[in-house]
């Protein structure tokens, strides 16, 4: 049952061979033994999950249930949960118990999803590795030495150990794709403005997009199934016809174009990767697609953009943070301004800090022109690289990320050395453009490498259709960490 | 040395949406403390801004009543500062690209006209209110206010003295409630006043350094405060000093402005588009929409008034104060046939006794129709000027139709000639002493022979009659 896919598990419930409050239950005790081992999870409430369990079992009875009814499913800490501790993965909120449900929470429970929980993340989703988290870092199930990736690292870890069958996650740079990537399992990153940011805590508002997080291409489809639809209450969310994104996922691939740009193969990138991505290029001949060589001369611009742009909105964004109204409050200050500096210097890590720094430094009088303007002017021609790409090829290919899963501590003296993780992901993010990962291989040390593919806007329903197709031939996503049985 | 002021307005105007500018919650005023702030208003993790286009609208409709430019792609930037009934840590206002800019505002300076223009004028929120007062030493926050929808209105510094610059709030004032986008109500903050107030000696090209004065929510205020800056200024400036920019505020009580930060102390708002909220998009359809809904302005209707109805440009101006006075006007002129007369009765008689009674004029007791057929028997000669304000007096009271009121009380002016002569022979013959005072050269007595006669009649003889009748029985003699 551990292993058994979405579809698999809402065919069980739908027969009544097994309960929804049976499945939770299965996995909460897994999470009970497992979890001490990975910090997959900031928030477990058995009580909580297992009523949201009974209430989806009652829906099944009455014959009210859809398709994937009594599935659980577990959420990043970003995510506001009624009644629920929403941390962020910050001491800020360590306290906040959010009085409202964010959308994506309020489709799930629509559908009838109960939740496990909610996963472990890097604070404020601010980080590539999962160490900035406040509730400390998660480990790799792969390897509890190595880093899950980040920000969305408790829900990929808590995936691949089989501690939740799917899992929301959240991507601003590659917060779903890179943890998808060094823990073997599959992420997608939606167009901007499919899926509701109401309720889900901001980081860089026009880079934010949830996504589901799961062990395959087919689950990735029906969770965004779920997920996905417009929000009037999100001024950025899209107004469109709703879709199936399961219905191409059978299509066959002849004729698919695939596009390879030239700066995702360069220098930097590690030979086992290459080699993987390469290999699953191949994969893809073999049932029909066609490769041609694309360009993203400004793909190298990605980072800085990057930085100066999501450095500047949570700056904004993370003001709100004042320990006037909820979240933390420094116990002793002298006077309002000293309440504002010791609440912010001791609620917030290292890492919201710098950026915090690096952001209002960026739009101060005098340098908002050469930064955030020109940041601006920047993004608008990867954007056009891509459209232009995509005039030649409809899916690009290329890695996730240059390397696999580091060592813990690895890389948190050298920021720099962090952000360049994020080098192949955030292009979709500054473009707006749907991405994923998918599990393609595995490097020497036995370590998941993931294979990035990026669609044109609105392409998930083929992006989904290509991956599922590659998962039907080759077995990467099913693959699991050893000696967690 | 001769000096001139130099005095430009940026004015708080609330919007009089029903709810917030990006929120659901109610915009009503008096609510006890955070019970219309919703999840959005006090900023919780994850909430996000919707605008309401009951905001845009008002905004695009003032921006048609200037004449001003509507940009049709408007943007919303984040103006960032700490304060803590400020729950995002910024305000969302408009920076770049403002939704109106370039309008005029004309206002009426001893009877001539003075163009005034309008900058700019941008759709922002309210931030909420810190009580200082009550809470122990401690600060007590209410939200209630923020996110209630404002329009800031921005004039270029082109008034020169506190009377162009009451006179502009007040024609700007006028003008919001008029197309009803404000309320107007100035003690609970839906019209609040800053003004940019400089000096420099009379000729000189360039302006002097401007000091604001914030949050003026009286029309006496703003007057009272310009002047006092006024001549702190040209004080500071001819003993030698210089005027530093800053910000201050205006203490009522002392009648003086004070200090509340200098130009070092000014925050770096770090303005940058909100990522929350995309472009605002205005389709042809919709304006033109709106400037169907637009009613006759305030200077079309005083250029009006001066042309049909015979009234002093200064008069139309005081008639269309508000929209129910020039509409009162507008009916009572109409139906009596008498401009003059109407706005005469209008600015005296009526305002006196609606002020008196601390009423409106929507909830007068006298209608337009009560108060134009009162003018009709006025103007026909039925009444003196003196038996109309008893009839005035009547209507007010509630005693019904005019004509019924004259016949009831008798008030009609007496027009039989030969009943008055009769009236002034028994006069003349009673007060000798008077008509030998009157052929000795004193004026003085004949007023007090007609006097008589007025009195004789009840009031209700004409009064030139009188004089006609009585200078010419006194010849004869």
């Amino acid at each position: 049952m551990l292993n058994a896919s979405l579809k698999t598990l809402a065919a069980a419930l739908a027969a009544r061979q097994v309960s929804s409050r049976e499945l939770t239950r299965t996995w909460l005790e897994r999470i009970a033994a497992l979890n001490p081992r990975f910090n997959a999870f900031i928030t477990v409430d058995w009580e909580k999950s297992l009523a949201e369990a009974d209430v989806a079992d009652a829906r099944i009875a009455a014959g009210q249930g859809g398709p994937l009814t009594g599935v659980p499913v577990a959420h990043k800490d970003i995510f506001c949960t009624e009644g629920w501790l929403t941390t962020c993965g910050s001491k800020m909120l360590a306290n906040f118990v959010a009085p409202y449900d964010a959308h994506v929470i309020q489709r799930f429970k629509a559908a009838g999803m109960p939740s496990l929980g909610k996963t472990n993340m890097d604070e404020f989703a601010m980080g590539s590795s999962n160490e900035t988290s406040f509730y400390g870092p998660v480990r790799n199930p792969w390897d509890a030495a190595r880093v899950p990736g980040g920000s969305s690292g408790g829900a990929a870890a808590a995936i691949a150990a089989r501690l939740a069958p799917a899992a929301t996650g959240t991507d601003t740079g590659g917060s779903i794709r890179q943890p998808a990537a060094f823990t073997g399992i599959t992420g997608l990153k939606p167009t901007y403005g499919i899926c509701s940011r109401y309720g889900m805590i901001a980081f860089a508002s026009s880079l934010d997009q949830a996504g589901p997080m799961a062990r395959s291409a087919e689950d990735c489809a029906l969770l965004m199934n779920v997920m996905a639809g417009f929000d009037p209450n999100d001024s950025t969310s899209l107004e469109r016809e709703k879709e199936d994104y399961t219905r191409d996922l059978e299509a066959p691939l002849a004729g698919l174009r695939v596009g390879l740009p030239k700066e995702f193969f360069a220098t930097g990138l590690d030979n086992d990767v290459a080699a993987a991505v390469q290999a699953a290029v191949k994969e893809l001949q073999k049932l029909g697609a066609t490769v041609v060589e694309v360009t993203l001369p400004n793909a190298g611009l990605a980072i800085p953009v990057y930085y100066v742009l999501a450095p500047a909105e949570a700056s904004s964004n993370l003001s709100r943070y004042d320990g006037v109204r909820y979240g933390y409050r420094a116990p002793e200050y002298a006077n309002l301004d000293d309440m504002y500096a010791k609440t912010r210097a001791q609620g917030f890590g290292a890492e919201v800090k710098r950026r915090i720094l690096i952001g209002t430094y960026v739009l101060s009088h005098g340098y908002y022109d050469a930064y955030y303007l020109q940041a601006q002017k920047i993004r608008r021609l990867i954007a056009n690289d891509f459209a232009e790409a995509f005039r030649a090829c409809d899916v690009i290919l290329g890695p996730t990320t240059p390397g696999t899963a580091f060592r813990l501590g690895e890389k948190t003296d050298d920021p720099v050395q962090m952000y360049l993780n994020d080098l192949y992901t955030i292009p979709a993010n500054l473009a707006g453009l749907p991405a994923m990962s998918l599990p393609c291989g595995f490097d020497s040390r036995g370590l998941p490498i993931g294979l990035q593919l990026v669609g044109d806007y609105f392409s998930e329903a083929r992006m989904l259709n290509v991956a599922h197709r590659y998962q039907q031939v080759t077995d990467w996503h099913t693959r699991q960490p050893e000696g967690l049985a | 040395m001769k000096w001139e002021t130099v005095i430009g307005l940026e004015v708080h105007v609330q919007l009089s949406t029903r709810s917030k500018i990006f929120s659901g919650a109610s915009t009503a005023y008096g609510a006890p403390p955070n019970t219309q702030a919703c999840a959005v208003d006090i900023a919780l993790p994850g909430v996000l801004p919707v605008l309401n286009r009951g905001a845009v609208e008002r905004a695009i409709k003032f921006g048609l009543a200037i004449g001003a430019t509507i940009n049709r792609v408007n943007v919303f930037d984040r103006k960032n500062y700490f304060y803590p009934d400020l729950p995002k840590g910024y305000q969302i206002s408009q920076l770049a690209k403002p939704i109106v800019e370039n309008g005029v505002l004309v206002i009426d300076v001893d009877g001539a006209e003075k163009p005034i223009r309008i900058t700019r004028a941008h759709m922002e929120e309210d931030a909420g209110k810190s009580l200082h007062e009550d809470f122990h030493g401690m600060t007590g926050i209410d939200l209630n206010r923020a996110g209630t929808p404002l329009l800031e209105i921005v004039s270029e510094p082109d008034m020169r003295s506190s009377a162009e610059a009451v006179a502009y709030a007040r024609a700007l004032h006028t003008l919001v409630t008029w197309i009803g986008i404000c309320d107007g109500n100035m003690q609970e903050g839906s019209f609040r006043v800053d003004a940019n107030v400089s000096v420099r000696p009379f000729g000189q090209a360039e302006f002097g350094t401007r000091r604001e004065i914030k949050n003026l929510n009286s029309f006496k205020f703003l007057q009272q405060a310009i002047d006092y800056e006024v001549r702190w200024q040209i004080e500071t400036l001819e003993d030698g000093g210089r005027i530093e920019q800053a910000t201050v505020l205006f203490d009522p009580d002392r009648g003086e402005t004070r200090m509340m930060r200098s130009k070092e102390e000014a925050h770096d708002y770090r303005y940058f588009p909100d990522p929350d909220l995309l472009p605002v998009k205005l389709g042809e359809d919709w304006i033109e929409a709106v400037r169907a809904t637009l009613p006759e302005l305030p200077a079309a209707m005083q250029a009006r008034f001066v042309r049909d109805y015979g009234v002093s440009r200064y008069d139309a101006v005081i008639l269309t104060a508000t929209r129910a006075t020039a509409e009162y006007f507008e009916a009572v002129a109409r139906e009596s046939g008498q401009g003059k007369l109407a706005a005469n009765w209008v600015m005296g008689e009526l305002s006196a006794a609606l002020n008196r009674a601390d009423l409106g004029i929507e909830a007068s007791p006298v209608t337009p129709a009560q108060l134009a057929q009162l003018i009709a028997r006025l103007a026909d000669g039925t009444l003196s000027g003196k038996l109309a304000k008893q009839v005035f007096e009547a209507l007010w009271a509630g005693e019904g139709d005019v004509d019924a009121i004259i016949e009831a009380r008798g008030l009609r002016q007496m027009s039989d000639s030969g009943a008055l002569e009769s009236i002034i022979d028994e006069v003349l013959a009673a007060n000798a002493k008077s008509v030998e005072e009157f052929r000795a050269g004193k004026e003085k007595a004949f007023n007090a022979l007609v006097g008589q006669v007025m009195k004789a009649s009840r009031g209700r003889a004409n009064p030139q009659q009188v004089n006609d009748l009585l200078r010419a029985k006194l010849a004869a003699h």
